[in-house]
């Protein structure tokens, strides 16, 4: 297969099969993490900038070690150090950015639909690394390229995605990718962190309890509480909101035997998940971390047009 | 200047559409009839409809402040190619038109222009705040034709009242931003299947039904007829049918927009279809072409809101909200024409009998009448593109796309002040 995007905006512009290939080109790209010279020359001479308007470490240190690992040149501008301070727009920004010939942007920004906006401008391609509330496609693919490696399959399973979904471009990016290949996806929640018709937007279903929203679960995607995103009152106390929408071995019970724990990190340890379950032998916290080097890695390596030089060999 | 409008369709008021000539003469009509009288000039308007001057009640021209985006002359010569002989201008500019001094530097600024009559609209309170209510009397001696603090509601109901209540000393008509602020939030659009697509925050119909609600009762308390600015949602209608039905005197106006077009428009990001109150889901489209049938709604308006590329051409919640719309209205409109919704004299209603009740203004074609007259040619089909706007702003969601009908001449006083072929 040939990957023809030059963009990585959203899951919903991908189709199945692009998905398909993405994770298995991060399979393949897994293996170099592990050895002792973890380096490929792959994108020698590629200039990758990160540009994160928005506070990032876990993400933006994965898309950074997916760049050198792969010996592509990366640098790093936060909108803090930036001239964005000093009144710049967003779009004269990026095109100083693209004007010293970079290959990769790498982008994060508070509001949805940034990486789109400034891809009807640039030229070179643009990796969303997350959006406002939109999407957060690598975030998505690692964690189906993680429950893939677990189940053996991404097909037909039950994953339930509890919390804040309304703030939630982890739960946007997932629900598309995870009902695009054909699993039945449950979201719970307090109502007040559940978007508008999300029924009908994302074919999901809305569970009414956390016990309906996990049974017969193959996994479980936990959702951060956003505290510098979330309006007033969306919910009462962290304590309360521990005790009936929190994760815990109690009621979990009701899940499958061989359930995964999932978490796009931070984690509130305490809040939306036990501190004890998010360290227990379930959780795959941490897989979902080391994959998401390898995933970033293949999604540098595929929208340089890797795919394609490998088909003219 | 004797003008004689000859073959034309004439909307003749109390008469329908009539196939008549109009002379006119000293800035009056001075006969309606087959007659063909000598004139200095002539308009040929076989196959064109002859319409009383088309009035938009709500349209924003930038100038005190933002002239950048549009000036009272160049919002003034875009209604007069849009076919509209008289527009309100909303008092939200910098400063905000609170005060007879840019009131009246508003209508010497429109008669220097000499394009369309711009009669301005005052604020109900000071600086647009909410809190203390503006010299009434004084706006309208200056010539302030109405009131209103458009872009926002006065929240507190309190005051809300008191403005309407005084504003009926001088006989101001009140019109209405009806919406609940604390339910919009922040929110960028109408909050639906696509804003949780997007991920956008929702403007939920709600927070525009509450608020006309909330006038409507403060319009019964005080026993005063309100005007209600663009309305978008079912919800809505639903109320304001229910206060027609029960006696209530109220009017309403919705634009071209929300009959037109639905909260698909913003995806994916468009800043184009962004406008406050947002653009709706399709049962909310249908219901306001309902609402237009049934006279529900009475008035048709642009709520034109010019803004330029550095405020559109950002990223979508950085965006402003509004779009131009003094030179698509026509043509959208007619579309309800063609489509079997309304007759042509149903829109002269919606486009400047009504109106022109709620402001005082009567551009009826009658003997005796002042002469304000739209000619419009129902066939011509156009494009809207970029370049077309002679606005100052660009911002439509349009652009792009075809129209059919288009206004020829537009005559003000007996004067032409547009004329499409030169």
């Amino acid at each position: 297969m040939e990957f023809k995007k030059k963009n990585i905006l959203d899951i919903n512009s991908l189709s199945a099969s692009e998905i398909e290939f993405i994770l298995d080109t991060a399979d393949s790209m897994k293996e170099i993490n592990e050895r002792p010279v973890k380096k490929v020359p792959a994108l020698r001479g590629k200039t990758i900038v990160l540009f994160f308007q928005e506070p990032s470490t876990r993400t933006k240190l994965s898309f950074e070690l997916a760049a050198k690992r792969l010996s592509a040149d990366s640098v790093s501008l936060a909108a803090s150090s930036s001239s964005m301070k000093k009144g710049e727009t967003l779009l004269d920004t990026a095109r100083t950015i693209e004007a010293m010939k970079p290959d990769i942007l790498v982008m994060r920004h508070s509001m949805s639909g940034a990486p789109h906006f400034l891809s009807k401008f640039l030229k070179c391609s643009i990796l969303n690394a997350g959006d406002g509330r939109h999407a957060h496609p690598s975030q998505a693919l690692l964690d189906m390229m993680t429950i893939r490696e677990k189940k053996k399959t991404l097909t037909g399973l039950n994953i339930a995605i509890i919390g804040d979904i309304s703030n939630s471009r982890v739960a946007r990016s997932n629900m598309r990718g995870l009902v695009k290949l054909g699993n039945n996806v449950r979201v719970f929640g307090p109502p007040s962190m559940i978007p508008f018709k999300i029924e009908e937007e994302f074919n999901v279903s809305v569970s009414r309890t956390m016990e309906e929203a996990l049974s017969d679960a193959d996994a479980v995607i936990m959702l951060r509480i956003q505290k510098e995103r979330q309006g007033a009152n969306l919910f009462s106390t962290d304590r309360e909101y521990s005790r009936f929408f929190g994760l815990n071995r109690e009621n979990l019970k009701n899940s499958k035997k061989d359930v995964l724990v999932m978490h796009p990190g931070p984690v509130n340890r305490g809040v939306e998940i036990t501190p004890e379950l998010a360290d227990s032998e379930i959780s795959v916290i941490n897989e979902q971390v080391s994959n998401g080097v390898a995933l970033r890695m293949a999604l540098f390596y595929l929208v340089s047009g890797g795919s394609k030089n490998e088909n003219s060999d | 200047m004797r003008i004689l409008i000859k073959n034309g369709t004439c909307l003749v008021f109390g008469k329908g559409e009539q196939k008549t000539n109009i002379y006119i003469e000293d800035q009056i009509i001075k006969e309606i009839s087959s007659e063909e009288k000598d004139a200095d000039k002539v308009i040929d308007a076989s196959g064109m409809y002859v319409f009383p001057g088309l009035i938009d009640v709500h349209v924003h021209l930038r100038e005190p402040g933002q002239e950048y985006k549009e000036t009272i002359e160049s919002g003034a010569k875009a209604a007069a190619k849009g076919g509209f002989t008289d527009i309100c201008c909303m008092p939200n500019t910098i400063p905000v038109n609170d005060s007879p001094s840019i009131t009246s530097f508003i209508k010497d600024r429109a008669l220097t222009a000499g394009f369309s009559n711009v009669h301005p609209v005052a604020s109900l309170t000071k600086g647009l705040k909410g809190e203390e209510i503006c010299d009434y009397g004084e706006l309208k001696q200056a010539g302030a034709i109405a009131l209103s603090d458009d872009g926002r509601p006065v929240s507190d109901s309190g005051v809300m009242r008191r403005a309407v209540e005084y504003a009926k000393a001088f006989d101001l008509p009140v019109m209405c931003h009806s919406e609940e602020l604390s339910l919009s939030g922040k929110g960028v659009m109408n909050e639906g299947v696509v804003s949780t697509r997007l991920g956008l925050t929702g403007i939920p119909d709600s927070a525009e039904s509450l608020g006309v609600k909330r006038d409507i009762e403060i319009g019964c308390l005080v026993d005063y007829p309100v005007h209600i600015a663009h309305v978008s949602a079912k919800k809505t209608i639903e109320i304001i049918r229910n206060a027609k039905k029960s006696g209530t005197k109220v009017t309403a106006e919705t634009a071209p927009h929300y009959f037109t077009l639905t909260e698909d428009a913003i995806d994916l990001f468009n800043t184009y279809a962004k406008m406050n109150p947002p653009l709706r889901t399709e049962s909310d489209r249908l219901a306001i072409i309902e609402a237009l049938k049934d006279n529900t709604i009475d008035i048709i308006a642009t709520d034109h809101a010019p803004h330029s590329d550095e405020e559109k051409i950002v990223p979508f919640e950085e965006a402003a909200f509004g779009i131009t719309g003094l030179e698509t209205s026509l043509a959208l409109s007619l579309n309800l024409v063609f489509s079997g919704i309304l007759s042509m004299e149903e829109l002269a209603e919606k486009m400047s009998i009504n109106p022109g009740k709620v402001i005082g203004i009567n551009n009826a074609l009658f003997e005796g009448n002042h002469a304000n007259i739209t000619i419009v040619n129902p066939d011509f089909e156009w494009t809207v593109t970029r370049e077309g706007f002679i606005s100052k702003s660009k911002n439509s969601p349009f652009t792009g796309k075809k129209l059919k009908g288009i206004c020829e001449y537009t005559i003000k006083n007996g004067n032409i002040i547009w004329s499409r072929n030169n």
